[in-house]
């Protein structure tokens, strides 16, 4: 059996444990066996994009040596996975273990479509759900090809949400466009970060959504934030848990 | 605070509800335009490896293409000059001018010419600048600065244009309708146009090989300005070089496409020498340049052919505008543009952004913009230029997180205090987070815990 | 100069390490036909297309165009498909060609891809034509039509270098809210009569 190492973001482990359970439950479901390592923190990402590298280094370094050995490591997060694959060569170039580290850490989606080849999940899910795509996920780690590059189309995540029995994937009007979390600028930048989320809201309430639903939980936490504060009726789920629902319905 | 306040300047801006939704769709539709001409090109995405290509190789040797430039325009005829900064520039063009004792000039958009600020260093010695662009004329006239390199009155609205005509060229009061706007420009600037002693472009491509500068635009206010007075002066920084003729057609391909949805620009005209009995002038700048060039991560930013594509993608840009970044060149370019040249005081601009990356997705040279934008904020926490308590904070996170057993007491102890607290407490000033959107709320088990009971452990 | 060496000094001190220019021969766009889609192009940009099969039916194709109709200046650059009453060179400066209602000029190739049409300043005894007159027409050979403008240069490139523009429809802004109007400081309105 397939043994992964689980790479659980820090707020996900500490504020939205039961995506973390969902993402277990989903792997083991498809014959994984998914070793959470407890030694593991963060990856050092708020520092990292405050420009602070120097407090981002030792967590770089200690991630290496948490996760080091395993043939895979799976997160559900695309910021977190983007993290480790293209900016942590900046503190771990040449240290041993790092290059297959790189290689192998993975999204959740993008490991059950390139890695597991799941191809389609069974599952039932009938609501009327709005995919958010994370930038990092979708721009950095290539989940999706995107609305403004000229490639083939493609969307991993779509295509393990699309073949759900009874879910219908609304229409946005703006399909990938920035929620406005973007770490510390949701404070930074208060006014046009709550703006921006709740455009992305507006978007898909106008569409129908009664769910949104995404890859990475931080986006969905700053939705969320913002849906409870106006009383609005939107639910967010991430993505790990809509498919381990659908699956266990 | 000293220097431009991003954040502030936003605030200020998203405040108006309702016309930063109106700024926001207005740029938006833009980008939409570009997505719709973008995807008739089949070979577009080879075509930004190309552009990205030839920029690189340009300026991997751009001394030399430099002088073969000089050498083939001068042989055409033009007299090239050289200007180390603003000031030089500015005295090199005020130079020409009064020696030929002319006191009337009509310009086409040059953002070059913005930075260096010639505008004002004109009008104080005696010469009559007009701003034709139809964009650029009415910010002149409204004595502000453009807010977009491309769409300078993208910050306006029809009716606050038609007050300005109405009091500063004449039209009836309450007059909206662009199509009637657009006709009185042109009848008052077909005036200048024929008044003028020099016309002043700015230059989208000079081409090394056959010393021509080549200058697009779409109203006919560069013909319009270069045809009939006998003197043109022609503006450029160093990296609008390309080495040949043939380059220019994979960078007209991209251009208009990128700028506005346009499959090219209503005019792309060839300058190569001065028209009979007329001069030419180029006036080759640095002014930072250089020293641009010789920054390893920063350097690619000078590929730049000022489509304005990443503004209109921004959805920073599109809910803050222009001004918020105090720079000539704002959005996503800008933020890495500006503090390359004043780290302090516009510190706050790299971080003006959620990074995204759609601006790295639309620039057509490939830019990496996203990723320069991080880099520049690296570079400003180098600089010590991060506020103290933000400086601390980080450090701090930074700390803990490294010690499991730290980070999980500390975890656990805002866990139980958080929901503790007195609602007015914790959604005081402070709190920025909370002013517009609930705290997540704070379970009472971590995965940790769940994952031990998963597997039988307590 | 000093500001000249200084800054090509500089330009050398901190250029990065040589890199090769791209290959270019593989990009471009080949249309089945490329007649029909310079039109379509060339509308789809404010102007307009008349496709005339000989040299009798571009000239009644001119003469039958509204702004002709009532043109009272008309200079023409292209003397077998109209004389126009502007002698052009008797101009001494081109401000005295404000006021010319249809200017015909020739045209040496136009660009399915995006509407455009070279006109070499060679054509041109007064530059300012193109831009000042009211209404332009251009007239190009119908065999002179190029797929993109890779071809356009590859066609110029055996030629004189000089002064010369590539025209796309006429002139345009969209600068008050993006609301577009035709018709800015130049050309109000551009009909390209492509000939045989």
């Amino acid at each position: 059996m397939l043994t992964i190492g689980l790479f659980i973001p820090c707020y996900i482990e500490q504020l939205y444990p039961q995506v973390g359970m969902a993402t277990l439950r989903l792997l083991e479901r498809h014959g994984v066996r998914a070793e959470y390592p407890e030694q593991q923190t963060c990856c050092g990402q708020p520092m990292a994009n405050s420009g602070c590298s120097a407090d981002a280094a030792p967590l770089a370094a200690r991630f290496l040596r948490v996760f080091r050995g395993y043939e895979y490591v799976v997160a559900p997060s695309g910021s977190c996975v983007s993290m480790v694959r293209n900016h942590y060569d900046a503190f771990l170039e040449g240290k041993p273990g790092f290059d297959e580290l790189r290689r192998s850490t993975y999204e959740l989606c993008e490991f059950l479509v390139d890695v597991l080849k799941v191809g389609r999940i069974d599952g039932r899910f009938p609501h009327k759900v709005g995919l958010h795509h994370s930038c990092h996920g979708l721009r950095e780690l290539r989940l999706a090809s995107g609305s403004e590059r000229r490639v083939p189309g493609f969307d991993k995540v779509r295509s393990l949400l699309q073949p759900l029995e009874g879910i219908e994937l609304v229409e946005l009007q703006r399909p990938d466009e920035c929620c406005g979390f973007g770490g510390t600028f949701s404070v930074n930048e208060e006014a046009v970060s709550c703006m921006m989320g709740k455009d992305r809201i507006a978007d898909h309430e106008r569409a129908g959504a009664e769910i949104i639903t995404g890859i990475d939980m931080s986006c969905l936490m700053h939705l969320d934030g913002l849906i409870r504060r106006e009383r609005r009726s939107l639910r967010v789920m991430h993505v790990a848990e809509v498919l381990a629902q659908a699956e266990g319905a | 605070m000293t220097g431009v306040s991003h954040p502030e300047a936003a605030a200020r801006f998203v405040a108006d509800d309702a016309r930063a939704h109106w700024h926001d769709q207005a740029l938006w539709w833009v980008r939409k335009k570009r997505d719709v001409a973008s995807s008739a090109v089949p070979d577009w995405e080879a075509l930004r490896d190309a552009a990205a290509g030839i920029k690189a190789h340009t300026l991997s040797r751009i001394g030399d293409y430099l002088e073969e430039f000089e050498r083939n325009a001068t042989a055409r005829g033009a007299k090239v000059w050289f200007a180390r900064d603003a000031a030089e520039h500015n005295a090199v063009v005020h130079g020409i001018l009064s020696e030929r004792g002319v006191t009337r000039l009509v310009k086409s958009k040059s953002m070059l010419t913005e930075e260096c600020h010639l505008n004002p260093y004109l009008e104080a010695r005696g010469i009559e600048v007009t701003d034709t662009d139809l964009g650029e004329r009415i910010v002149q006239l409204r004595h502000e600065p453009p807010s977009h390199i491309v769409l300078p009155a993208i910050h306006l609205k029809k009716e606050e244009i038609g007050e300005l005509f109405h009091q500063r060229l004449g039209t009836e009061k309450g007059a909206s309708d662009p199509k009637y706007l657009t006709e009185a420009a042109r009848q008052h600037l077909r005036r200048r146009f024929l008044e003028a002693g020099a016309g002043l472009t700015g230059v989208n491509f000079a081409v090394a090989e056959t010393g021509g500068v080549v200058v697009c635009t779409n109203e006919g206010n560069a013909d319009m300005g270069t045809t009939l007075p006998p003197i043109h002066i022609a503006c450029m920084g160093v990296e609008k070089l390309v080495p040949r003729r043939q380059d220019l057609a994979v960078f007209l391909r991209l251009l208009a496409r990128s700028a506005t949805g346009q499959p090219v620009t209503t005019y792309t005209t060839h300058f190569h020498g001065p028209r009979r009995a007329g001069e030419l002038h180029i006036v080759v700048v640095d002014n930072g340049r250089s020293a641009q060039l010789g920054d390893k991560v920063f350097r690619r930013s000078l590929a730049c052919i000022r489509c304005g594509a990443c503004m209109n993608t921004c959805p920073v840009f599109r809910r803050s505008g222009g001004y918020s970044y105090g720079f000539i060149v704002p959005g996503p370019i800008g933020s890495i543009l500006a503090p390359g040249r004043d780290a302090s005081a516009y510190r706050t601009l790299p971080f003006a952004s959620s990074l995204c990356g759609s601006c790295t997705d639309v620039c057509p040279v490939r830019i990496d913009l996203h990723h320069e934008l991080l880099a520049m904020r690296q570079e400003i926490v180098r600089r010590g230029m991060l506020p103290a308590w933000k400086r601390a904070g980080m450090k701090l996170a930074g700390w803990v997180l490294r010690f499991g057993w730290l980070y999980r007491l500390a975890a656990w102890i805002a866990r139980r205090a958080i929901p503790a607290l007195p609602r007015g407490l914790l959604y005081s000033r402070w709190n920025s987070w909370g002013r517009q959107r609930e705290l997540p709320p704070m379970p009472r088990e971590t995965f940790r815990d769940l994952y031990r009971r998963h597997h039988g452990r307590p | 100069m000093a500001a000249r060496e200084e800054i090509l000094a500089a330009l050398r001190r901190n250029a990065p390490r040589e890199t090769p220019l791209p290959d270019l021969s593989r990009l471009g766009v080949r249309f089945a036909d490329p007649v029909p889609q310079y039109a379509e192009s060339l509308k789809s940009v404010g102007g307009a297309c008349v496709i005339a099969p000989d040299r009798p039916a571009a000239r009644r194709a001119l003469s039958e165009l509204a702004v002709h109709r009532v043109a009272k200046r008309v200079a023409s650059l292209v003397p077998w498909i109209e004389q126009g009453s502007v002698e052009l060179a008797a101009l001494a400066d081109p401000h005295e060609l404000e006021g010319v209602d249809v200017a015909v000029l020739p045209g040496e190739l136009a660009v399915a891809e995006n509407g455009a049409v070279w006109v070499d300043g060679a054509s041109l005894p007064h530059r300012a034509l193109f831009v000042i007159a009211e209404h332009l027409v251009l007239v190009v050979d119908a065999g002179a039509v190029v797929n993109d403008m890779h071809e356009a240069y590859a066609r110029l490139a055996g030629r004189e270098v000089g002064y010369g523009l590539f025209i796309s429809g006429p002139s345009k802004t969209a600068d008050i809210e993006q609301a577009l109007v035709i018709g800015a400081h130049g050309a109000r309105s551009c009909t390209v009569i492509l000939v045989g």
